[in-house]
C-alpha cells in the first residue's frame, strides 16, 4: 500500500483530499491528512468580526466534517519533515512514511518579528485581525471606542489576502459613520508599497476610493518597531507615526516546521515551481496554497485554482507522465468597499486587474474593477460557496486559468 | 533599449537605469552607479553588501530579500537602511549591476 500524505487540513489540504479520495484506488493508495487543529476557520470571515457583522459561530466548523470518509485524519502538530527519508515525524510520536507528499501548511502572522509589537499595547490598543483571537479582541475594543486616530499598518509584504487591509479601512469608514463618530476618527493606511495595492491600475483605482472616503494613505513606509508606551510606530529610517489605535498586519510567515525541516526560504515559504506546483528540491513533494513561495496572491481563490492543476499533476506523477505547466497565478478577489458595495478583481502572473464583466463576458453578473452592490453580494455569498462547494473540491463556474474574455485593456 | 557609459564602457540599461546584463558589471562601475543613487562614497560596509548580493544572485538566481541579507549576509536591517537609504535592496541591487528586485503581489 502506498501513502499519499497531506500536511495541513486548511483550505488547500482539505480541497486536495476531497479531489483525490474519489479517484485514487483504495487498494493501492492510503490518503493520510494531518493538522494540529480540530477546528476549520473561515479566515475571510475574520475581516467582518471587528465590526460585529460576523461572530465566532459564523467562521468555525469542525474540520472532520469536511474530510472524505476513506481518508485517515490525524490531529497532531507536525514536528519535522524528513524529506531525504520520505517521512514525517508528528509531535504525538508517530512517524509517517510517504510515497507522495502534499504540503499545505499555510501561512501565519509573526508579530514577534517586529520589535515592540507584542509589548505594552498588544491586544490593548494594538490588534491584528488575521487571527480569530485578534479579531474578537478588536471587536471588544471598537464597541467602546469613542474615536481618535486609527492607523492600519502592513508591516511587510507578502501578506495573505493583500486586499484585506484595504477592505478593513473601507469597512471601518462605514462602521464609524454608522456609529455617528466618523468625524471623531482619523483613519490612516500605512503601507510599504508605493501605492494602495500591488498592481498599478488597481492601485490607482483603489487609491481614489481612499481619497473619496477621507482615508489617508502613507506609502513606502517600512515598519521597524513599535513604541507601545508612547503609541508610536517607527520605520527603519526613523520616521514616526502616532496612533491611538494600531491595527497591524504583521509579517506573514510559513509554518515553523517548514523552517525547522530545512524546506523553506527566509520566511519559511517553500521554493515551488510556479507552473507545476512541484517542490524545487524534491520531486515527490508538491506544495499548494499559502505555503508556497509563488509570486501570486496568497488567497483561498488562488488555492482553489491551484488545486485543479495540482490534482491533474498528482495523477500524472503517479502514472509517470510529464507534469502539466498550467498554473498561471490566477487570482480572483472580492473587495468589500463598505456601505453594501464591493469591487472585484481578476488577474494572474502577467495580466494585472482590468475592468470588464465576470464571469460571463459582457454579461456579468459581476463587474471587474468597478464598485457595485452585486459585487458585495458575491463577497457575502463566498462564505456559503466556501463551506459547501470550495472545500469539498467541487468545480466552480470559473476556469482555473485566467480568461481575457470580457476584459478591456486601457 | 537605452545605453549608458560606465567606467568607460557602454552598456545596456533599462528605462530605470538598471543594468540589463549582470555580466556587464565590473567593480569600477559601482561608484558611478552609487552617485546616481545619492551615495557619494562606498565604504567597506557598502562593499560587503554589494559582494554578498552578487554572490547570492549567482548561487540562487534571484536578488536576495532584505531578510535574507540580514539572515545569510549578517547585516542588521537598520544598518542596511543607513547605508542605502529608503530602498536598500533596490539601491544595492542597482549599484551591484543587478536588475530591479521583483516587486510583490
Ligand atoms: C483576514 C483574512 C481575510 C481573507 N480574505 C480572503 C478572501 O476574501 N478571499 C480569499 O480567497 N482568501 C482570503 N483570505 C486568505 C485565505 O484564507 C487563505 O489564503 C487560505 O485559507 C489558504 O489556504 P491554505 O490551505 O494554504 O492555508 P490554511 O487554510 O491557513 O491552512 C493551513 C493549515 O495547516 C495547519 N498547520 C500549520 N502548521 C502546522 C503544523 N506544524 N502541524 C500541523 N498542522 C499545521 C493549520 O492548522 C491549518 O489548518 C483571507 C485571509 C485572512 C487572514
Amino acid at each position: 500500500m502506498k501513502r499519499l500524505l497531506i500536511l495541513g487540513g486548511g483550505t488547500a489540504g482539505t480541497m486536495m483530499a476531497n479531489k483525490l479520495a474519489p479517484v485514487l484506488e483504495d487498494s493501492e493508495w492510503q490518503i493520510t491528512l494531518v493538522d494540529q487543529e480540530e477546528t476549520h476557520y473561515y479566515q475571510p470571515g475574520f475581516l467582518f468580526i471587528p465590526f460585529g457583522i460576523y461572530n465566532r459561530n459564523d467562521v468555525i466548523k469542525p474540520k472532520r466534517d469536511f474530510f472524505p470518509p476513506n481518508t485517515e485524519a490525524i490531529i497532531s502538530p507536525i514536528e519535522e519533515i524528513q524529506a531525504a527519508e520520505n517521512r514525517v515525524k508528528l509531535t504525538n510520536g508517530k512517524v509517517l512514511k510517504y510515497d507522495l507528499l502534499i504540503i499545505a501548511t499555510g501561512s501565519q502572522i509573526a508579530p514577534q518579528e517586529t520589535e515592540g509589537l507584542t509589548g505594552e499595547g498588544w491586544h490593548k490598543n494594538i490588534f491584528d485581525f488575521y487571527t480569530l483571537k485578534g479579531a474578537e479582541s478588536l471587536r471588544q475594543f471598537l464597541k467602546f471606542w469613542d474615536g481618535g486616530k486609527m492607523v492600519v499598518n502592513i508591516v511587510e509584504m507578502p501578506i495573505k489576502c493583500p486586499v484585506a487591509p484595504l477592505e478593513f479601512v473601507f469597512l471601518a469608514d462605514w462602521y464609524f459613520t454608522e456609529q455617528g463618530i466618523r468625524d471623531k476618527v482619523e483613519i490612516e493606511l500605512v503601507t510599504p508599497l508605493p501605492g494602495a495595492f500591488t498592481k498599478p491600475i488597481a492601485a490607482k483605482f483603489l487609491g481614489q476610493f481612499l481619497e473619496k472616503k477621507n482615508i489617508r494613505l502613507t506609502t513606502d513606509f517600512n515598519a521597524a518597531r513599535v513604541d507601545g508606551v508612547n503609541n508610536k510606530l517607527y520605520s527603519w529610517d526613523e520616521k514616526a507615526i502616532d496612533y491611538d489605535l494600531l491595527v497591524t498586519i504583521p509579517t506573514n510567515m510559513g509554518a515553523d516546521v517548514i523552517g525547522k525541516s530545512g524546506l523553506g526560504d527566509d520566511l519559511n515559504f517553500i521554493p515551488t515551481d510556479k507552473h507545476t506546483l512541484q517542490s524545487k528540491a524534491h520531486e515527490n513533494i508538491f506544495v499548494i496554497g499559502d505555503a508556497t513561495d509563488l509570486p501570486s496572491s496568497k488567497a483561498g481563490s488562488v488555492a482553489h485554482f491551484e488545486a485543479e492543476i495540482l490534482f491533474e499533476n498528482v495523477l500524472r506523477y503517479i502514472e509517470g507522465r510529464p507534469l502539466k505547466s498550467a498554473f498561471d497565478g490566477h487570482a480572483n478577489c472580492f473587495i468589500e468597499s463598505g456601505f453594501g458595495k464591493g469591487i472585484l478583481i481578476d488577474f494572474n502572473y502577467d495580466v494585472e486587474p482590468l475592468p470588464g464583466k465576470f464571469p460571463l463576458p459582457g454579461v456579468g453578473p459581476f463587474s471587474l474593477l468597478q464598485e457595485t452592490r452585486m459585487n458585495h453580494w458575491g463577497k457575502m455569498t463566498f462564505r456559503w460557496v466556501y463551506w459547501n462547494l470550495l472545500l469539498k473540491g467541487a468545480e466552480l463556474p470559473i476556469e482555473a486559468q485566467m480568461s481575457m474574455a470580457g476584459k478591456k485593456r486601457q | 533599449m537605452a545605453t549608458k557609459t560606465l567606467a568607460g564602457k557602454t552598456i545596456e540599461v533599462n528605462d530605470e537605469g538598471f543594468l540589463v546584463n549582470p555580466d556587464d558589471w565590473t567593480e569600477e562601475m559601482a561608484p558611478e552607479l552609487a552617485k546616481e543613487e545619492g551615495i557619494d562614497e562606498l565604504t567597506d560596509q557598502h562593499w560587503k553588501i554589494i559582494r554578498f548580493i552578487r554572490q547570492d544572485f549567482k548561487e540562487k538566481g534571484q536578488i536576495p530579500t532584505i531578510r535574507r541579507i540580514k539572515n545569510a549576509g549578517g547585516v542588521p536591517i537598520k544598518d542596511l537602511y543607513q547605508l542605502f537609504p529608503e530602498g536598500p535592496v533596490k539601491k544595492a541591487a542597482k549599484i551591484a549591476g543587478l536588475g530591479k528586485p521583483q516587486g510583490c503581489v
